[in-house]
């Protein structure tokens, strides 16, 4: 995507390049906001995300709508909205960067494998990435998730666990051509381990790949984890997340609208700033994967 | 290229195998029992012994997955382990639902991702374009869920002009349609987009122009056709993409496809109904990428089947 | 002693009728009508042997009929297929006569062999039936749980219309079970022909028959022309409709498309409903015989500790839940239901009182409360509920956390002897299978349900009580009804002393019905035919 705004004739360090797309620069900000807010949370927030208030509910038991007192109204259990959503930044946050780093891990580990030694290891992992491909994303995650019972740090798990498979198929492709270029060659046949061809001659070579589906990832991270505490698989309550917000109040949507427009804006918000940031580097870093979705 | 189809379809199916193998596995591994869920609150434990041996989950872990693959061989899915139906029975009853909105949401994917596709390359740079690339950001980055719920809502609560969900008349299915339209439509744009500004760009375009043909006449006869195919040939891929995330919007739009069956099945630890859902989808992406890969290289000459 | 049941229970009904042995009909029930039913999920299963969910309940209720049956919308038993029944003196052995020229829906007349048929088959471990236990006390019940056996030695066919059946001990819900959907009778050629299909293709002696069912859309009830029960049913076709969204289902009842909304009134709505006085009127409810409670495993520690689990009886909010689901429910303080014989009103089990259980956790040792965790179903509202409970509890310092879990992991760690501390049951909660006490006892309390896979989750076992309770299933004779019932009263009550569980209310169902339906109240909120019996509604116009 180009709504570049850059002057291609002039070059630049790839920070600057990226500062001076605005669209990027407008992710950057929004994930600045959410990271600030996540983190200045316990002063901004007038109620723990947890506590049930008596007058967060009617006498019937339906939740209070936005006013003075609670800003983004209660949910179903008298809670404080604007409290949950708060801190169900973090949550997302948290699987965010955990869930996409270690699926980025993963990834790069078999690509990398894989592209460079080639052989029956390659041909094995990268049969088993098309396997993984095969698998209807979602099911498996929600098998893995009651396999594994879900706290946060295993939703993390299990989402990487899915997603690893994109960056695994990048990195091969790229990895495998690297491995044919003269310079691997010459380096291996002045005796260089092969940790360190792989260590110093090639990862740095494909730090771009990582970086742009290091902060891509993100964005589809951040989707799948509120897709499962959506389906009532994800994060265990009472620890707020997007997606679980919208789960438990979901039966009253059509009263109380609010407690699944205000989480569903902020998912969509934050997944993407993520996507712009991710895009922009990605022309920025590695122009030969462009268009990709 | 018969030998490459063949070998294609070797590879597949030794993938459907492995699917088929993990998700057994995954499911024999699971913390629950099924014949807990079968032999209800009241059974003694000889009961709960007596099906487990009736279902064969009294056997170890590779007898029962032969068996299985035994019995799927020959067509046989075998029985959901609460309702005693055939599973191939109750999958080809629920299958219908969830080709017509595959096929509707695939269809409201590319009238509008094309459309937007082709107008940002068009007016590429400017602001139309800038703001249609922003939408298409949009689309990718919102959950299903959430716009399934603001489309019921705005929809169906407020202004009633669709069901609420449900299943049956061309009406149930505009909003799960839509929803699935908005969400790929994203997707489509920025291939369109790129390959028009590709094709746009080619010379036989530019000849055609000095040649002194209308504007309008070389976009919609000649260029369009060819920046149209390579995208078409994504479809393939797409089924993979909305097979994956069936469960969501068939749960909140009540819609009685395979994804519903599905979710209602690992509740209660109904394995052959995961199992062959499971199998089902992963036929579908397979095929969907293996018609994806054959279609190409007839489309676009420079890809070579290797 | 002969049990003047059936034909002469009707004379009897003329002579006295205070005497409600048997039903009265409703004098402006009319036959004719069709009427439209909406559910959610597809229909499971027709077959008796197996069907075990509220939704096919009453619906299996209207296809097939058993030995014994319920005055509709009551607890009472009243005989079925069987027009009287003889006991022997001890107890253990009963002799059913069986009606005249009752047919199957496929036409041939029913005989003593199909009696025998169905029960043989529901034990037989081939057919896999959830309910094969609860014909434990029927002698040689076991060769068949073993496989030793193909056929219940205790079940002899004396002539074409007369059985006999021969208990292991005598067991006061015997005719109970005889009138539980399990029991209920088959015909052999039918099953034979269908095999496993049976569910598909059932064929009994109700008042209905199915006549159509296309999978994920709709199933076709018929009037069974030549029903037993003469003049009943009163509607000629019911159609059931099913992949309906309850709120889509509750503004097609109220545009009058439809008749009833089978899953019930969908929370969103309930305000609105039950603020309308012309709508309030069309919902009937009634508390179901059933239990919301918290289980705390013994084999847990703290949960060894009497004061401990004392204290959390005393620490939840009752109030305050039932307000989170709209008041749909009534807090209570003991095991058994209102509505189930042996209830006992003026039991008020534990108060409210953090005080005082954060005193009884001091005594226990643990003045600084403990950390433990809440397993729950996954799906709404019980999550929440858990969370409501959680609070509470953190109230007195115990530090809950949740494990929120498909249905089936749930079950699978409250049958570990020491996996799940506690349980919240919601959506798995305990339900009367028949309207007897001892139900809410033996599966999910005595020593035996606290084995591994069992439902006792609580893992509780108090030998005495096992040995009151089974005492009190020995107390067979009629005339022994009131102090059995006051047995089992004692028992639940000192079930509380020991507090395995924290009871934590009763649900209430709500039905809405069409304006055009006719019929009591009870009728639409069977405690037995849950929820709806639909032999015996009808439409008005």
């Amino acid at each position: 995507m180009s709504v570049a705004l850059s002057d291609p004739t002039r070059p630049a360090g790839p920070m600057r390049r990226l500062m001076r797309r605005k669209l990027a620069v407008l992710g950057l900000v929004v994930i600045g906001v959410v990271v600030g807010a996540a983190l200045a949370a316990p002063w901004l927030v007038a109620h723990a995300p947890e506590e049930q208030m008596f007058d967060g509910l009617t006498l019937q038991g339906a939740p209070m709508p936005p006013s003075a007192a609670y800003v983004f109204g209660t949910d179903l259990l008298g809670r404080d909205l604007f409290s949950r959503i708060l801190y169900g930044a973090r949550t997302s946050l948290i699987i965010g960067v955990v869930a996409n780093g270690l699926s980025v891990l993963i990834g790069t580990a078999v690509g990398l494998v894989a592209g460079y030694f080639q052989g029956w290891i390659g041909a094995a992992l990268m049969r088993f990435t098309d396997l993984m491909m095969a698998f209807p994303a979602l099911l498996l995650a929600i098998c893995l998730a009651a396999i594994f019972q879900p706290s946060l740090w295993i939703v993390a798990l299990v989402i990487a666990l899915v997603n690893w498979v994109q960056t695994a198929r990048v990195i091969y492709t790229q990895t495998s051509s690297l491995a044919t270029r003269d310079f691997i060659a010459a380096e291996r046949t002045l005796g260089a381990s092969t940790g360190r061809i792989l260590w110093h001659h090639i990862l740095p070579h494909l730090l771009p790949t990582i970086i742009v589906w290091g902060t891509l990832g993100i964005s589809t991270t951040v989707l799948l984890e509120a897709t499962l505490s959506f389906l009532g698989v994800g994060v265990q309550p009472p620890m707020p997340s997007w997606g679980n917000i919208i789960f438990e109040n979901q039966t009253y949507f059509q009263s109380a609208p609010w407690l699944v427009f205000i989480p569903g804006a902020a998912i969509i918000l934050l997944a993407l700033a993520f996507n712009l940031v991710g895009d922009a580097l990605r022309d920025v870093l590695d122009p030969t994967q462009r268009g990709r979705g | 290229m018969a030998s490459y189809l063949a070998r294609r379809l070797i590879q597949s199916a030794l993938i459907l195998l492995g699917v088929a193998f993990i998700t057994f596995f995954l499911l024999y591994i699971l913390p629950a029992d099924p014949v807990r869920q079968i032999a209800g609150r009241s059974a003694s434990a000889q009961t709960v012994e007596n099906i487990r041996r009736e279902l064969g989950l009294d056997q170890p872990f590779v007898i029962q997955f032969l068996r299985y693959l035994t019995g799927l061989l020959q067509g046989d899915f075998g029985r959901s382990y609460l309702q005693k139906t055939q599973v191939a029975e109750l999958i080809a009853s629920r299958l219908p639902a969830t080709l017509l909105l595959m096929a509707a949401g695939i269809a409201c994917e590319l009238a509008l991702g094309l459309t937007m596709g082709i107008v940002a390359a068009l007016t590429k740079g400017r602001f139309t374009d800038q703001m249609l690339m922003m939408t298409s950001f949009v689309t990718v980055s919102a959950p299903q869920f959430v716009v399934s719920l603001i489309l019921l809502y705005v929809f169906a609560v407020q202004l009633s002009w669709f069901p609420v969900g449900g299943y049956g008349t061309f009406r149930h299915l505009v909003l799960p349609a839509v929803t699935l339209g908005i969400l790929g439509s994203g997707w489509y744009a920025r291939m369109m987009r790129s390959s028009m500004i590709e094709v746009l760009a080619t010379d036989f375009i530019r000849t055609a122009r000095a040649k002194g043909l209308s504007r309008a006449r070389v976009i919609l006869r000649h260029a369009l056709p060819n920046a149209i195919l390579p995208v078409i040939a994504m479809i393939g891929i797409d089924i993979g993409v909305f097979m994956g995330g069936v469960v969501v919007v068939e749960s909140v739009f009540a819609w009685p496809g395979i994804g519903q069956l599905a979710w209602q099945a690992i509740q209660r630890i109904d394995i052959p109904i995961i199992m062959a859902v499971t199998l089902v989808s992963a036929v579908a992406i397979v095929l969907g990428n293996l018609l994806a890969d054959l279609i190409t290289p007839f489309i676009d000459p420079r890809i070579k089947i290797r | 002693m002969k049990n003047l049941l059936a034909s002469t229970a009707l004379v009897l009904a003329f002579a006295v009728p205070a005497l409600a042995q048997d039903y009265t009909p409703d004098p402006a029930a009319k036959q004719g009508g069709e009427i439209t039913v909406t559910y959610h999920d597809d229909v499971a299963t027709l077959d008796p042997a197996i069907g075990y969910d509220w939704q096919n309940w009453s619906m299996i209720k209207s296809l097939f009929d058993g030995l014994m049956d319920y005055v509709p919308g009551t607890t009472t038993l009243r005989p079925g297929l069987a027009e009287s029944y003889d006991v022997s003196a001890d107890g253990m052995t009963f002799t059913f006569h069986l009606r005249k020229g009752v047919k199957f829906s496929n036409g041939r007349e029913m005989t003593a062999d199909d009696v025998k048929y169905s029960l043989d088959r529901v034990t037989s471990p081939a057919t896999q039936s959830p309910g094969a236990g609860f014909f434990a006390s029927i002698k040689g019940s076991e060769k068949m749980a073993d496989g030793s056996a193909t056929s219940l030695e205790g079940v002899k066919v004396l002539d074409p219309l007369t059985v006999e059946i021969t208990l292991n001990r005598p067991d006061a819900t015997f005719l109970q079970v005889m009138a539980l959907n399990f029991s209920y009778i088959v015909a052999k050629e039918a099953v034979e022909e269908s095999g496993a299909d049976f569910g598909k293709h059932p064929v009994g002696t109700g008042a209905f028959k199915l006549t159509d069912w296309t999978l994920g859309q709709q199933l076709v009830f018929e009037r069974n022309a030549d029903y037993w029960r003469a003049g009943e049913p009163y509607l000629d076709k019911i159609t059931f409709q099913v992949g309906q969204e309850p709120v889509v289902a509750l503004l097609r009842l109220q545009k009058g498309e439809i008749d009833i909304a089978g899953d019930g009134i969908p929370p969103a709505k309930f305000t609105e409903v039950m603020g309308d006085p012309a709508q309030a009127a069309l919902v009937v409810s009634q508390a179901s015989l059933q239990t919301g409670y918290i289980t705390m495993n013994l084999n847990v520690a703290p949960f060894d500790k009497l004061e401990v689990r004392q204290a959390l009886n005393m620490a939840i909010n009752k109030e305050r839940i039932t307000q989170i689901i709209n008041g749909r429910a009534k807090p209570t303080g003991q095991v058994l239901p209102p509505g189930m014989p042996g209830y006992d009103p003026a039991f008020a089990g534990y108060a409210y009182d953090p005080a005082a259980a954060k005193a009884l956790l001091a005594k226990a040792g643990l003045p600084d409360g403990f950390e433990t965790e809440l397993y729950v179903y996954n799906t709404d509202p019980n999550p929440r509920i858990a969370q409501a409970i959680q609070q509470d509890l953190a109230q007195i310092g115990v530090k809950a956390s949740l494990q929120s879990l498909a249905q089936a992991n749930v079950i699978q760690a409250g049958g570990e002897p020491d996996t799940a501390a506690m349980i919240w049951s919601g959506g798995m909660a305990w339900a009367a299978d028949f309207p007897d006490p001892s139900d809410f006892y033996g599966p999910i309390l005595s020593c035996q349900a606290g084995g591994p896979g069992g439902w006792n989750w609580a893992h509780y076992c108090n030998k005495d009580l096992d040995a009151a309770a089974a005492a009190a299933d020995a107390m067979t004779a009629p005339e022994q009804t009131a102090d059995r019932m006051k047995a089992w009263s004692d028992i639940m009550a000192k079930v509380m002393a020991d507090a395995p569980w924290v009871p934590v209310f009763n649900e209430s169902r709500y039905t809405m019905h069409g304006p055009r339906l006719g019929g009591a109240n009870d009728l639409y909120a069977d405690p037995v035919a849950t929820p709806i019996n639909f032999d015996y509604i009808y439409v008005k116009e």
